[in-house]
């Protein structure tokens, strides 16, 4: 017995290619996704003018070979407001995704591991779970006004308990496993323990978990712009654009209809690529569903 | 001679492409009588059990295809046969019992409607009239009382009771052909013994034929008419039981039969090192304490364990599952607190110790787990698991690499595989690697917590000696937990033996094995497989 009788490990060359044959879908996904990030950051050097520039000649224009998806009931030109409206979306989305993921994991690992933590900790993230994220938006925008900065918070607590309650899961079924208990008994400290033998384990769900409340956040933060207790009117986002427009419908339905279908667009991409990584990162789920 | 009930002629399965090896089974030939038993056995990978599968016609769509030979069942080619007949054959030609009762009853159907169903589907039978012939072959198998247990459901049975409504289920049509998946390995010994007493019972009585997949000569030797012996996908020897295990004649049956711990124990001076490790009515209850739980059952897992261990000597802790044997071990390592008693490592109480004072005393005590699969954390190289024990207690991580590399060394394993990960290696040598590990601590105790049982037979062989190598080499106290009397007998310098949380007799290995004085350890030694055939062999360890 000796070195030589190993396995040898499987190349991960090709992996990306893979990823593109098996999951074409996710791949499109994902290639739409990127260039979505790439408009909304560079929206001034693709062709825009000024989002907020009213113009009162040109109101409720149709779209036009000069005037791409036309504009507003404003003058505003409507291309232009749809490429700044995606920074509001994707800024939303990560920042909850990236938020929520983090805290959660923290929590859910401490909670996870130690037993005693655990049941008030559970309790709480119930507590939290139970409170409705457009209803809290409203009440932090009563108080503090709307801004950017509240809609994430709003979004992003009752995003937490879903997170908490997957990495728990996780280390829960990971710390009765041997290597772990191997860990203890050799004198690795807590905090060691659950970085190196446990934390990794409750990577691959929370990326796929990171995309679905990526999307669920854009579609929230839209909806509350939409009520009006969101981003504040003067920066561009679809939820705003479409609530402006709503009155519109009847005359002008591109108003709505277009930072509506870029959203759409936005979520459908979001969420089949999560699918994609999940099929990838956690084959076992996969299968169940 | 009557004509056979199977018969495989030169059947080859295809492996997928990219496998180590391009057929699972090749060129196999075997034939079944009426009312004979055929033990297939071989260690894992030797496509014993893709035989039993293609008989079935189970192999995995796609993965598995039988690409030459013929399975003859009664005359009737089975790889020819369309799906429908297969499923008409499966249940009224042949059947299968599988390794896992646990896993094969539904556990949401009662077990009465489970065997029902067999009946219901192959036959024209009355509800009235299937019923009563449920009720017969539960009787059949030794249920008890039939009548009750017919509308239980699976997790109401025990592991013995729902492997025998498997064999009722499988054999309520009185199939020509019984396949028997390794039935027995998940169950204790003393359930086992039942177990093959029943399918030797009805298999004369029915005149049935069986085909039996193991990898336990005991078992062989227990039951087998005729034995096959397969490696790699190719008989390498068939015979029968008789010639097969006096008088092998390849050299792979021989390493296997003398891998086989013989069950006499070899003669051991008693050990007189001082005492490492002793432990004063320790005890481990489960139950319902905290808020929501109120007055539930009280499970005593351990109940007053009492044990000394001296430094060189080998302790044998030897129980059922259940029995309390791995809590005790899991209590001395601190991995689960014990709920009273006190544990005294070289003197130093460490029943209640906090964590943090723990943790120097954590060194001393080193556990090598049962399964090599899970004990070694899959993302991190072997090298970096055998220098996290070291490096936490302050060595340098070149010193602690260096000491990993002798360690290596003296597992067998070459020291450049240090930066390979786990699932480069087989189980054999992983679990050199967790007793590398373990040894890279230097501890004073090592508890080995059926550390050989998820080993082929020439591997289990293989470790064995390296523990007692180790144990040796570094004057090591060894608690060994196992199942298995055959290695206990072998390893052990004196034995323990546990029943439901408590110690039932103890003694030096030699006498407890001569003359066991509880009629549950005397049960447990009667319940054995192949007795007799081990005591001829002697695979000394020594």
């Amino acid at each position: 017995m000796s070195a030589a009788d190993t396995v040898p490990a499987p190349r991960r060359t090709g992996a990306l290619a893979a990823f593109v044959l098996r999951r074409p879908f996710a791949a499109v996904a994902a290639l739409i996704l990127i260039a979505i990030v790439a408009a909304a950051v560079l929206a001034p050097w693709l062709g825009t003018v000024d989002p907020r520039k009213l113009n009162v000649l040109p109101r409720m224009r149709p779209p036009s070979e000069t005037a791409w998806f036309g504009s507003d009931q404003f003058g505003r030109d409507l291309y232009t407001r749809v490429v700044y409206g995606a920074r509001v979306s994707l800024i939303v989305g990560f920042t909850v995704a990236l938020l929520s993921v983090s805290i959660g994991l923290f929590i859910g690992l401490v909670s996870g591991y130690l037993r005693r933590l655990d049941a008030v900790v559970m309790r709480i993230m119930d507590g939290l779970m139970s409170i409705p994220g457009i209803l809290l938006a409203i009440g932090l925008v009563a108080v503090s006004g709307a801004s950017m900065k509240t809609v994430i918070i709003a979004i992003t607590i009752p995003e937490i308990p879903r997170v908490v309650r997957l990495v728990r899961a996780v280390v829960l079924s990971v710390r009765e496993e041997p290597y772990v208990e191997a860990a203890i008994s050799v004198g690795t400290r807590l905090p060691l323990i659950l970085v190196r033998h446990i934390l990794p384990n409750c990577i691959p769900p929370l990326i796929v978990q990171a995309t679905y409340v990526a999307a669920s956040a854009m579609l929230t933060e839209a909806l509350l712009s939409f009520l009006g207790a969101g981003t504040p009117p003067e920066i561009p986002s679809w939820g705003n654009m479409m609530a402006e427009g709503r009155i519109f419908f009847p005359i002008a339905p591109w108003i709505v209809l277009i930072p509506g279908c870029a959203l759409a667009l936005t979520i459908l991409s979001v969420n089949v690529l999560g699918d994609g990584l999940r099929d990838r990162l956690d084959p076992k789920i996969a299968k169940r569903m | 001679m009557t004509a056979p009930v199977l018969s495989v002629e030169n059947l080859t399965v295809r492996l997928p492409a990219g496998g180590d090896r391009a057929n699972a089974v090749t060129d196999l030939s075997l034939t079944v009588a009426p009312g004979e038993i055929v033990c297939v056995v071989g260690e894992s990978g030797s496509g014993k059990s893709v035989t039993a599968h293609s008989v079935m016609g189970l192999l995995p769509k796609g993965q598995l295809t039988p690409s030459s030979g013929r399975i003859l069942l009664e005359g009737e080619d089975v790889l020819a046969a369309s799906p429908a007949r297969l499923r008409d054959l499966r249940g009224t030609r042949m059947a299968m019992i599988f390794q896992e009762p646990m896993t094969a009853l539904n556990p949401v159907l009662k077990v009465g409607d489970q065997i029902d169903e067999v009946l219901r589907i192959h036959t024209p039978m009355s509800a009235a009239e299937r019923r009563a012939r449920v009720l017969e072959i539960m009787d059949a198998v030794r249920l008890p009382d039939p009548a009750r247990m017919i509308d239980a459901y699976p997790h109401q049975l025990s592991g013995g009771q729902r492997q025998r409504i498997m064999i009722a289920q499988a054999l309520v049509l009185d199939p020509a052909l019984l396949i028997a998946d390794e039935p027995t390995t998940a169950l204790d010994v003393t359930t086992q013994a039942q177990i093959l007493k029943l399918v030797a019972e009805m298999q004369t009585r029915r005149n049935t034929g069986v085909l039996f997949i193991t990898h336990d000569f005991g078992v062989v030797a227990e039951i087998a008419d005729r034995v096959v012996v397969m490696q790699h996908g190719r008989v390498v020897e068939q015979g029968d039981r008789e010639t097969v295990l006096r008088e092998p004649r390849e050299a792979y049956t021989k390493m296997l039969i003398a891998s086989v711990p013989s069950i006499t124990p070899p003669e051991r001076p008693p050990v007189s090192g001082p005492i490492v490790l002793e432990t004063d009515k320790l005890s481990k209850t489960y139950g319902s304490t905290g808020f929501f739980a109120g007055k539930g059952r009280v499970v005593k897992a351990a109940a007053d364990v009492d044990l000394r261990l001296r430094r060189g000597e080998t302790l044998g802790v030897v129980g059922e599952s259940g029995s309390g044997k791995s809590t005790v071990a899991r209590c001395i390592a601190r991995l689960i607190d014990p709920s009273a008693g006190a544990i005294r490592l070289s003197g130093v109480d460490i029943a209640t110790m906090p964590e943090r004072e723990l943790r120097p005393h954590r060194r001393n005590v080193q556990v090598v787990f049962q399964d090599p699969y899970r004990s070694l954390n899959p993302r991190r190289t072997v090298g970096d698991s055998i220098i996290e024990g070291p490096t936490n207690f302050g060595l340098s991580k070149t010193d602690a690499l260096a000491r990993a590399r002798d360690l290596m060394g003296l597992v067998g394993l070459s020291p450049d595989a240090l930066d390979r990960y786990p699932h480069q290696f087989s189980g054999g040598q992983r679990q050199r690697i967790c007793i590398a590990r373990a040894l890279a601590m230097e501890p004073q105790l090592l508890i080995a917590d059926e550390a050989v049982s998820a080993l082929d037979v020439s591997v289990q062989a293989q470790v064995l000696r390296l523990l007692d190598d180790v144990r040796k080499r570094f004057d090591l106290a060894v608690l060994f937990i196992t199942h298995d009397l055959r290695v206990a007998a072998q390893v052990c310098d004196r034995i323990m033996v546990m029943q439901n949380g408590s110690v039932v007799e103890e003694g030096a290995t030699r006498d407890v094995f001569a003359a066991p004085k509880h009629p549950y350890t005397k049960a447990l030694f009667e319940a054995a497989p192949g007795r007799e055939f081990g005591s001829r062999l002697t695979a000394d360890l020594d």
